[in-house]
């Protein structure tokens, strides 16, 4: 693949995940990681700057949907409270645990998660 | 237990999820909605502001460690502004379930590409062990 066809195919995906993350407010980033390494980096550092892309993007798309209407200060409180404490104790579980395993795991969940909001 | 309670620990789970790096945001937009009862756009509203203290965070941690790569992932944020800006504004006009049933495709197959990559993973460990103990029998 020729340089001009891989940066345009580069910049493509990037307006995909913008688009992902703004439309569906999340999921931006799973597909920022395989971007990033389509880019030519490795899986560790993919992960670390997909943040890079996602944060702005996520801050821009925040503000359109508080703008349009959609913002609950009890909800959002509550929230951010949660994800906290939640990323606090699964950083920390992350050493401790078996890489496939939970890679399975959170598989699993994905699907049933999925399954669940098609027929719900 | 109230709904607030309810929010509190789904976005706990969510948080757990995302902490071991796997997209724990991807996994609350239907938390809230599916356990917490919350409109879809306001679950998503919800999802895009907790991620950024979280992200923040995470991204100090990564820059110290070297893992982040500007060089890489500037070139990419200008066009995922501007797709940003388009899918926010056009979310507006997606009906509740629309979008959820959407991302709950997506998320299928997401999972369902995570599984093979997984199990694959696996196979690949177990052959190569498999031909290290029968170069050992020969050896």
């Amino acid at each position: 693949m020729n340089d001009k066809v891989r940066n345009s195919l580069f910049y493509v995906g990037g307006t995909a995940v913008g688009f992902v993350s703004g439309f569906f407010g999340g999921g931006g980033g799973m597909l920022c990681v395989p971007l990033l390494q389509f880019g030519g980096l490795d899986a560790k550092r993919a992960h670390a700057s997909a943040l890079l892309v996602i944060l702005p993007i996520c801050i821009i798309s925040a503000a359109i949907y508080i703008k349009n209407g959609y913002f609950d200060v009890t909800a959002v409180l509550c929230a951010c409270i949660g994800v906290v404490l939640g990323g606090i104790v699964g950083a920390t579980a992350l050493d401790k645990l078996n890489g496939t395993a939970v890679s399975i795991i959170f598989a699993l969940l994905m699907i049933a998660i999925g399954i669940k909001s098609v027929i719900a | 237990m109230t709904p607030q309670h309810v929010i509190i620990i789904v976005s706990a789970l969510g948080g757990v999820i995302g902490g071991m790096g796997m997209g724990g945001g991807t996994l609350l937009i239907p938390l809230l909605t599916l356990a917490a009862g919350l409109e879809q756009h306001l679950a998503q509203a919800i999802n895009l502001i907790a991620f950024v203290p979280m992200s923040v965070v995470a991204l100090v941690i990564h820059k110290n460690n070297g893992y982040v790569s500007i060089a890489k992932s500037a070139p990419i944020v200008g066009c995922a502004a501007i797709g940003a800006v388009c899918g926010s504004f056009l979310a507006r006009y997606a009906g509740g379930y629309e979008l959820r049933a959407s991302f709950g495709a997506f998320l299928i197959a997401l999972g369902l590409i995570q599984m093979y990559k997984a199990i694959s993973a696996v196979v690949k460990k177990k052959k190569a062990s498999k031909n290290k103990s029968a170069q050992i029998k020969v050896g």
